[in-house]
């Protein structure tokens, strides 16, 4: 019987079984109850959902022959409330795709021409234990990175640090949330962390600065918007386009892009000047404040408006309603916040004004996570590398508190100043091409490579150059590590498979042990197989893989002596920076030689017939990972790019043409694009949805459709404090035809 | 009773949870909706104003599909739920052209489908599926005729509006302003 009939049979039945008994059987381990029909029956197995870094925790159904068939919230979880968002609802998509990766394949053909042959995984595991043995053997172990996104990078981290290498990066930190960190630990002491620390539920105004959720689906924080501003809170957005949170606000600063760290410098100044900040809590907890006070006596609204466009009223009225609700406040640090290079220094701005208001550590403001102290199944002390990815770069980027994805990859490209580059790559789960700027330079560091081993689920532009790719099921088909994140109260959370794996596809920790053993490294991973390594794990912190599976989700309780708001008193507190106190006056910055306080630095503007490109999220969709999924494509299959109607009267542009992009360097977009003529974006900028112009043909649904951003990000402003990619300094015109020059 | 939904538009992101979770719950094949999502921008910039709304069929107490179809397929369930019984249609798609909402589809097995309010999962007293996911709880289902219910509260305190009131179809999908 398949869903559509029993439906049927239930409207037929109608009022007559009108609460029933209840769906699941919650003692029971495996959840079986009877459904509206006899015969109908579904299961449902605890996951939580990799198709974003939120790993919300949820149910996968499946019915009575097996199959999956919806994924649901998990109640007790933290990051979801119950409740998924369309990708994590979508994610059977991931399952059901049938262009994923089906078996091991070894390239036969050039790199990136997409040419290789099936192979067995013992084959498979011999190509790559050669390869790394041999890198080893000519260059050192260090000379080996994994590039990794997702659950199984830990399985892969732990492979190469066995072998003898601790560069191990993730395009999540330089080219995504690295300098709110630094900005954040410069500051506190402490970073924002992910899920990110802030208090939204509670709070009474929440600022934000180019972040846009609602379009970016970050289930936590979407959901706690929407119960703040039920409660009165207001929020007030900084975007030069109107976002779908711009129009929930109260206050949408359309703000000329490139230009926010003059607006909080004037926020800080008239929030200063006018004595509106929290006395008690700078003089009590913060260092540097008459430095502060006397860096922005200078930055009035008016220097302000003549940088940002945005009226010194407008500034001043925003300003105090951020002090009317301190500290129950959020100027919030975003997470994509790689812009123009001097992103830490605007990422210490915001963590500075949210200091001037008293939030963190305040209920509405910034609290203190909490997490399990959760063991490791136990393994040998791993091999101290004689080398790091921060050798090749000699005095630069030195408050970088993580490996830069960038830097090892321009640190492959073969050089004269160095000793030696990285010749060996293992990339899981992120596909570089589309995630790292500057393609070319992406390229060429690939074409150096001895080795490229890539685990993915999907085809993807960086599978075509890879020497060796590695079929991973999907997270519906496989155990992982237990989720143990830090969250206002402590939780773990279980993944299991819900569904034996399709094709000859295995998960990352099989993969990785595989390897170890195959190159003698076997007793790194000393556990027969994941659920023993996961009830050991379990067992230390009085859970167990059966009471997991039963419940999902299991919470734990805070330490009372650790509060979740340790500043709401105004208790002693010792920050981890240099004085203890926050640091208004960065003492960190000024030894390694930055700006102990952040200055406002004029940035490029577009050229005359150029627009600045940026670029965003959609709803239902991450990056390339989601980029083929059909349930997901379903509901958005291809981007377009944002014009303003200024704009596209001056080009002539129609609603729903296709045209091309061209930046300021010449690079024109593999794709065209659809145009979009909204009044939603500034006329100075274009807009487009980021995880598009997919050029790898064996993605049936993404292949061809839309544009991608990264081809037209070349130009990139690196910031020095800790190397992270901004990337919104590329502008774009608009062409009519493929490959030609425009003739006017 | 009345079964009726209210969709908060202040709360709703647009995100297309609803329809996706609608797909997957119904089994509703790839390529087709039977809830989908509006957006309207309105101003110049930057003065602008932008409603989201998620939409369906309004499950009108005066529904023209009803009246329009030959063999009854369409009929009123339950709590005034609008039902397609599919072994009684033809696929003549009568309703498809009187419905002002454009709610309905054929389905790729020739019968005409839409939005049921879940009946399946309402008769066990769940919310439908949309309403359970909806990441902002911007949609509210419940019974117009129990005045306790959130919904009847939810409209009795807020401003509201339906879609083509002037249709005369009595929809009961109400959007909260």
């Amino acid at each position: 019987m398949n869903r559509r009939e029993f439906i049927k049979i239930a409207g037929v039945g109608a009022g007559s079984l009108a609460f029933a008994t209840p769906l699941f059987d919650f003692s029971k381990e495996e959840i079986l109850a009877p459904d509206a029909h006899p015969g109908m029956y579904s299961k449902r197995t605890p996951t939580y959902c990799e198709i974003c870094f939120w790993k919300c925790a949820g149910w996968v159904h499946t019915n009575d022959k097996g199959q999956i068939w919806k994924i649901t919230g998990n109640n007790d979880d933290p990051h979801s409330n119950g409740r998924l968002c369309p990708r994590g609802t979508g994610g059977v998509g991931m399952y059901t795709d049938e262009d994923r990766l089906k078996t091991p394949l070894i390239r036969t053909g050039e790199r990136g021409k997409q040419v290789f042959r099936e192979a067995t995984w013992d084959e498979a595991f011999t190509y790559i234990a050669d390869g790394l043995k041999k890198i080893a053997e000519e260059h050192g172990p260090e000379c080996v990175a994994l590039f990794t996104h997702g659950s199984g990078g830990k399985y892969f981290g732990d492979l190469i640090k066995a072998y003898g290498s601790k560069n191990i990066a993730a395009p999540s930190y330089a080219q995504c949330r690295g300098p709110r960190e630094v900005g954040f630990i410069a500051t506190y002491g402490e970073g924002v962390q992910s899920p990110e620390r802030v208090d939204i539920r509670d709070t009474r105004c929440l600022v934000l600065i180019g972040s846009h959720f609602g379009e970016n689906m970050h289930n936590g924080p979407v959901q706690e918007i929407a119960q703040a501003t039920g409660k009165g809170a207001t929020i007030i957005t900084v975007d030069p386009r109107f976002s779908t949170v711009a129009s929930k606000s109260k206050f949408w600063l359309p703000i000329k892009p490139a230009t926010d760290m003059a607006l909080l410098l004037a926020w800080m100044h008239v929030i200063i000047n006018e004595d509106l900040y929290d006395k008690e809590y700078i003089e009590k907890y913060a260092y540097g404040f008459e430095d502060l006070k006397a860096h922005v006596a200078q930055m009035t609204p008016e220097w302000a408006y003549g940088i940002t466009t945005i009226k010194p009223e407008v500034i001043r009225e925003t300003a105090r309603e951020m002090a009317n609700a301190s500290p129950r406040v959020i100027v919030h640090p975003g997470r994509h916040v790689t812009w123009y290079g001097d992103d830490t220094q605007r990422l210490r701005a915001v963590a500075m004004l949210n200091a001037l208001l008293g939030s963190w550590g305040r209920r509405g403001g910034y609290y203190y996570p909490a997490k399990v102290s959760f063991k490791s199944f136990p393994h040998p002390a791993f091999p101290k590398p004689a080398r790091s990815w921060k050798d090749a770069f000699p005095g630069k980027y030195k408050l970088a508190g993580l490996a830069l994805a960038s830097g090892i990859c321009d640190a492959t490209v073969p050089s004269s100043e160095r000793d030696c580059s990285f010749k060996g790559w293992i990339v899981n789960g992120t596909n570089l091409i589309h995630t790292l700027p500057n393609q070319e330079n992406t390229l060429k560091a690939i074409d150096a490579l001895d080795l490229m081993v890539v685990i993915d689920t999907m085809p993807m532009e960086i599978t075509g150059y890879a020497d060796v790719i590695l079929p991973e099921c999907t997270y519906l088909e496989r155990y992982d590590n237990i989720r143990v994140g830090p969250h206002r109260e402590p939780t773990i959370a279980l993944r299991m498979p819900a569904a034996k794996p399709k094709y000859n596809t295995k998960p990352a920790w099989w993969m990785a042990k595989g390897i170890a053993e195959k190159m003698g490294l076997g007793h790194y991973f000393a556990w027969k197989d994941i659920e023993e390594k996961l009830e050991w794990e379990l067992k230390q912190v009085g859970s167990s893989l059966e009471e997991m599976k039963r419940l999902g989700v299991k919470k734990f309780q805070r330490d009372d002596d650790d509060p979740l708001y340790p500043m709401e008193d105004l208790d002693d507190f010792e920050f981890y920076t240099n004085t203890g106190k926050i640091e208004l006056y960065s003492t960190a910055m000024e030894d390694e030689g930055y700006d102990p306080l952040p200055k406002y630095t004029a940035h490029e503007e577009p050229p005359y017939g150029y627009y600045r490109l940026i670029y965003g999220r959609a709803p239902m969709h991450t990056f390339s990972r989601t980029a083929n999924n059909p349930n997901l494509t379903d509901l958005m299959d291809e981007n377009s790019v944002w014009v303003n109607p200024k704009v596209a009267q001056e080009w002539d542009l129609k609603n729903g043409q296709y045209l091309w992009l061209e930046n300021q360097d010449g690079v024109v977009s593999k794709t065209p694009i659809k145009v979009r003529i909204t009044e939603r974006i500034r006329f100075d900028s274009v807009y487009m949805v980021h995880g598009f112009g997919h050029t790898n043909n064996k993605l049936t649904r993404a292949y061809g459709r839309g544009a991608s951003d990264a081809d037209l990000i070349t130009k990139v402003h690196i910031d020095p404090v800790m190397g992270g990619t901004g990337m919104r300094g590329n502008f774009v015109t608009f062409r009519f035809e493929a490959g030609k020059e425009l003739s006017s | 009773m009345r079964y009726a939904m209210a969709v908060d538009t202040q709360k709703c992101v647009g995100c297309n949870d609803c329809v996706v979770a609608c797909q997957t719950e119904n089994d509703v094949p790839i390529g087709h909706c039977r809830d989908w999502i509006v957006e309207v921008t309105t101003g110049t910039y930057p003065d602008l104003g932008l409603e989201i709304r998620s939409e369906r069929c309004n499950h009108c107490a005066n529904a023209p599909c009803v009246r329009t179809c030959p063999t009854e397929a369409s009929h009123y369930a339950a709590g005034g739920i609008v039902l397609v019984e599919e072994d009684e249609c033809i696929g003549c798609k009568a309703c498809i052209t009187s419905c002002p909402y454009d709610a309905r589809f054929i389905h790729p097995e020739g019968y005409v489908d839409k939005c049921t309010f879940c009946i399946h999962r309402v008769e066990k007293g769940q919310n439908p599926a949309c309403v359970s996911v909806c990441p902002t709880h911007a949609m509210i289902f419940g019974n117009l005729d129990d005045p306790n219910s959130d919904i009847s509260k939810a409209m009795a305190t807020r401003k509201w509006k339906s879609l083509i009131p002037e249709a005369g179809t009595e929809p009961k999908v109400f959007y909260l302003l």
